[in-house]
């Protein structure tokens, strides 16, 4: 992991302006932000560890968790929120067994909502893995995840 | 300064200028409800509370609004208080608890607003409430952060970044889910806070609450006991008992603020194991005695043992006062200068090496100079762990725009404000400062006016300089060059550029050369006499600089008159009404030389516990053994007490009046707030007793004051103190007159040497004594923790502090760990040519390979076993610093 970071730091200057950025690419490389990389950004950017886990923490981008092979992203904009998508998500807990923001024990899925996906056309919809499901209902949610719920 | 006409609900004001709407309205009487403004921090601006409306300016914060000429404010209309109820009630909604239980009840910022503002908590609640229960913080010993009463003001984590610059805390999340918070939202306990309360004590609400404390039923202002920096501060009490601490916002040296040890570390003042009464060896076992009976054996054994067969080791942790007693009684009565106290173990390289080149061994600046210094070099000193409030300083003037350079071989703490962190090897301190003076003559950069208005012997200086040329000198450091060129350059030029030094540079066989390349430092650059300048060395206790000032050092009379010098002498003889020794006394170190060898009979010993302080202490232990007769005059039965014949009880600072004189020269009141435990009685009083029992004249002071009268009359740089004169700030020696105002740095016009001349001190490098070898691979230096003292005979029964720090750890480099094939808090064998422990390890980088360090704290873990006796030759200081010892893995 310390040659992956050193690796990300190779792009930057060392300047408290480039915290979020650095926090943007460590995640897209390690698909989350864990603890020793906060404390070697710390490190790197001469800032407090507090800081960077403050301002990490403020962003709902950021995640501090792996996430699953299958991510599952719900969407709670306003046109998915009045077609249904509060269903959807109780839905997709129970199937996949964990509530929002967390991945399964055996790391197969994950489960976040997001304010807007920008397919308001489509809603309710939810994103698995990069892939757009579109109008949704639970019944299609509970098919879809049903042979991969954890028994 | 300049005064700012404003208006202020049209009543005309007179404002300070710089300040804020909310300070001035504040200052002439006007409440303006706030809860984020601090006196101490920035302006934040981030409550809403505090909205006025000013001219032409409509509705803004106060807090943040600067005083201007003819500006008119408006505190309260309609709209203002619509806006504070809404404010206020989004506030309060999520505050949760009941207020008459609540610890802050009383003093609490938000009862204040909500009740100038007429808001019912429990009321109308216009507001959603946040459903879930946040984090409640409990695992610090000495407070506890319960989030549900947090009104997220700010004000704990300024603190701990503005002032503190230990950035434990944050705010974490967002929206209704935000909490303040630390790193990985780990408990406070196991998190990078320091536990030194400035957050709590500064909490408007009762988020963070004190665990321990209780309100007083009053308060008494004193110093602190623990070390040099003299904190000023309240305790409170209630009966006979400490029950709360604060700082004093007046405080000359701390301005209020207070470090882990100074505000929870005073319980062991009512601890149930403070000796209370006289205890006398009867049969080999301790046996309770009155007063008479232990004073009459005593005064009967000291009779037959006086002149060279007595000693007497006497204390930095009492007063002047009495220290000032002590050495009269030993060189008046007991007719010998064989006194000593532990500044022979820290400072005695300091006091013989800046009285060669300086002409006076203490801190030539004062504390709050060092936060103005643009550069500071702050070399073997672990600041922000012995000196936590000194080191506020520092990190005042790096947040100012100042640069630190560290050197120091291990990776402390400090380096992490430190633009240049110079990790040289223990011992080669006098070849890293050598290399930075040789950069700073090859590149022009010393200043020559200063040089040839203010110094002398300077060529001897420039030769002795030959020897190091910075390849040499990169090797034998083993710190890069480039590094020591840059610091060079920066002390050298970014002025006014301030040396803070402590035991790294003192506690080794060639401590007085470190000190004097200090010294040289300083002025083949200019940068002493000087305001935030100077060659500061950190004294360790509370009173050792006030220790060294009253004589009792073999060498000097109080004051540093020399015992040698027939007029001072003549002096003293006449106003104590005795014959005094005209020879100079043995040191600490060769005290324990003599009684090993039968010379010395009789050991008078207060406040001190050199048996777990004294380097290779295996040889005072058996050396102790062979006293005729030894008194100890302690507040615990301590592991040096043990071998006493007679134990007398002593009174804590806490009992007594007086004075400590800390690191800057500040002479400060120390004043009594309770009344002394059991039967003890203050050290002065116990020692007075003493000499009036073996028939000696001038001991019978009714008071401290009158001890003071006397010191004044003899000792020229204490000549103008007075109670009264040092009753609200304590006054910096020296202070020749009652007219003198005291001095806040030294050497502004002349040196104190004997042609008024800094004098260069040319030096060559002396290695340490004990070089890693074959058998002994490592080398093992000595360190303190922030959470104890010394040898804990204080620190040690505070159970929150053992909480924080429990047991001793071999700190040792992942390297050397991995080739010993030890793993973290693996219980090893560490031995060195004096003997060895079983200790624990900690891995960690804060060692580079090579390197193990430990502290001396553990009475169950005594380190002193196995550190190096080998003597600085002219201070007489043990090499507690660097000795080579190896590490054994134990095979079970």
């Amino acid at each position: 992991m310390h040659e992956k970071i050193d690796e990300i730091f190779r792009g930057f200057q060392s300047k408290e302006e480039e915290l979020i950025p650095l926090l943007q690419r460590v995640q897209n490389v390690q698909g989350f932000i864990s603890v020793p990389s906060m404390k070697r950004i710390a490190g790197f950017l001469r800032i407090p560890e507090s800081k960077v886990f403050s301002v990490a923490t403020f962003y709902a981008q950021f995640r501090f968790a792996p996430v699953g092979k299958t991510h599952v992203m719900l969407c709670r904009g306003t046109a998915c929120h009045v077609k249904n998508a509060p269903k959807i998500l109780e839905e997709l807990e129970n199937q996949l067994g964990i509530r929002s923001g967390e991945t399964s024990g055996n790391r197969e899925f994950s489960l976040e909502t997001v304010a807007c996906i920008g397919a308001c056309s489509l809603a309710p919809c939810i994103v698995v893995n990069d892939e757009v499901k579109a109008n949704l209902t639970p019944k299609m949610v509970k098919k879809m995840f049903r042979q991969n719920t954890p028994s | 300064m300049k005064h700012i006409n404003i208006l202020i609900d049209n009543i005309r004001i007179a404002a300070r200028e710089g300040q804020t709407v909310f300070d001035a309205a504040l200052d002439n009487g006007i409440y303006i409800p706030g809860l984020c403004h601090h006196p101490d921090l920035k302006p934040m601006g981030m409550c809403r509370l505090c909205i006025v409306e000013i001219a032409g300016r409509g509705l803004t914060t106060s807090c943040t609004a600067m005083v201007e000429e003819e500006m008119s404010v408006i505190t309260e209309n309609e709209e203002i208080n619509q806006i504070r109820r809404t404010t206020a009630q989004l506030i309060t909604a999520n505050h949760t608890g009941e207020c008459f239980t609540c610890k802050q009840n009383d003093r609490c910022g938000l009862q204040k607003v909500a009740s100038y503002l007429g808001i019912e908590h429990n009321g109308d609640k216009p507001m959603r409430q946040r459903k879930e229960e946040l984090l409640v913080d409990d695992s610090n010993p000495f407070f506890t952060l319960d989030m549900n009463k947090c009104v997220l003001c700010g004000i704990c984590v300024r603190t701990c970044d503005e002032l503190q610059g230990d950035n434990a805390i944050d705010y974490v999340n967002r929206g209704p889910l935000t909490i303040i918070s630390t790193f990985n939202n780990q408990p406070l306990f196991d998190s990078a806070c320091k536990s030194c309360g400035e957050c709590v004590a500064r909490c408007p609400v009762g988020a963070l609450t004190f665990k321990g404390f209780l309100n007083p039923s009053r308060e008494v202002r004193t110093i602190c006991t623990y070390c040099g920096v003299g904190c000023s501060f309240y305790l409170g009490i209630r009966g006979n008992s400490i029950v709360s601490v604060r700082g004093d916002r007046n405080g000359p040296a701390n301005k209020g603020s207070l470090c882990v040890k100074g505000r929870f570390g005073n319980g062991f003042v009512n601890d149930p194991r403070r000796l209370t009464v006289p205890l006398i060896k009867k049969n080999g076992k301790f046996e309770e005695s009155g007063w008479e009976e232990a004073l009459d054996l005593i005064a009967g054994k000291f009779k037959i043992n006086k002149n060279g067969l007595f000693a007497c080791f006497s204390s930095a942790k009492c007063t002047n006062e009495e220290n000032y007693v002590i050495q009269k009684f030993t060189r008046a009565v007991m007719g010998t200068n064989n006194i000593d106290h532990c500044a022979r173990l820290c400072h005695a390289p300091s006091v013989s090496g800046l009285a060669q080149s300086l002409g006076s061994g203490a801190m030539t600046n004062s504390i709050d100079e060092i936060s103005g210094a643009r550069t500071i070099f702050a070399i073997g000193t672990n600041t922000t762990w012995a000196h936590p409030v000194l080191a506020l300083q520092i990190k005042k003037a790096v947040l100012g725009g100042g640069t630190l350079i560290v050197a120091n071989p291990k990776r402390i703490d400090l380096c992490s404000h430190a633009e240049i962190f110079l990790q040289h090897k223990p011992g080669t301190d006098v070849v890293l400062m050598m290399g930075m003076m040789r950069v700073i003559v090859d590149e022009g950069l010393q200043d020559n006016l200063f040089i040839d208005e203010r110094t002398e012997n300077l060529a001897p200086l420039i030769e002795s300089l030959k020897d190091f040329n910075l390849d040499y000198v990169q090797l034998v450091t083993g710190v890069d060059k480039d590094n020591i060129i840059k610091a060079a350059r920066l002390y050298a030029s970014q002025k006014p550029s301030s040396i803070l030094y402590a035991m790294g540079i003192t506690q080794h066989s060639h401590g007085t050369d470190n000190v004097l390349a200090t010294s040289n430092l300083a002025l083949l650059t200019g940068n002493i006499g000087k305001l935030s300048t100077g060659v500061n060395p950190l004294r360790g206790q509370n009173n050792v600089q006030g220790a060294c000032d009253m004589g009792a050092l073999p060498n000097m009379y109080p004051g540093y008159q020399k015992v040698a010098d027939e007029t001072v002498r003549n002096k003293f003889q006449k106003a104590w009404n005795a014959r005094l020794s005209n020879k100079p006394g043995l040191t600490h170190t060769e005290i324990v030389d003599a009684i090993d060898r039968g010379e010395v009979k009789a050991l008078y010993q207060v406040g001190e516990n050199p048996v777990m302080s004294e380097a290779d202490s295996g040889h005072i232990m058996q050396a102790l053994l062979k006293l005729d007769f030894f008194v100890v005059q302690d507040i615990f039965m301590t592991r040096t007490a043990q071998y006493a014949d007679v134990i007398l009880p002593a009174s804590s600072f806490a009992e007594k009046s007086g004075t400590f004189t800390n690191t800057e020269r500040r002479v400060q009141k120390v004043r009594q707030a309770i009344a002394p435990i059991g039967q003890s009685r203050a050290d002065w009083e116990i020692t007075c007793e003493m000499a009036k029992r073996m028939g000696a004249e001038g001991f019978d002071y009714n008071s401290t004051e009158e001890i003071m009268t006397e010191i004044s009359l003899l000792t020229p740089i204490y000549g103008g103190i007075t109670g009264e004169k040092i009753e609200n700030q304590g006054i910096q020696w020296p202070c020749p007159d009652t007219d003198h105002p005291g001095t806040p740095f030294l050497h502004g016009e002349k040196f104190q040497t004997p042609s008024g001349r800094g004098k260069f001190m040319p030096l060559r490098y002396i290695p340490s004594s004990e070089p890693p070898s074959k058998e002994f691979p490592l080398i093992l230096t000595t360190d303190r923790s922030l959470f104890h003292f010394h040898t804990s005979t204080m620190t040690g029964r505070i159970t929150g502090l053992n909480l924080l720090d429990s047991e001793e750890f071999i700190l040792i480099n992942p390297a050397d760990a991995d080739i010993l094939g030890i793993g973290d808090r693996e219980l090893v064998r560490i031995s060195t040519r004096r003997g060895s422990l079983e200790v624990r390890i900690k891995i960690t980088d804060v060692c580079p390979p090579g390197i193990v360090s430990m502290t001396f704290h553990f009475e169950n873990t005594h380190t002193n076993l196995l550190t190096s006796p080998a003597l600085d030759p002219v201070a007489k200081i043990p090499e507690t610093k660097v000795a080579a010892a190896r590490i054994d893995k134990i095979n079970r």
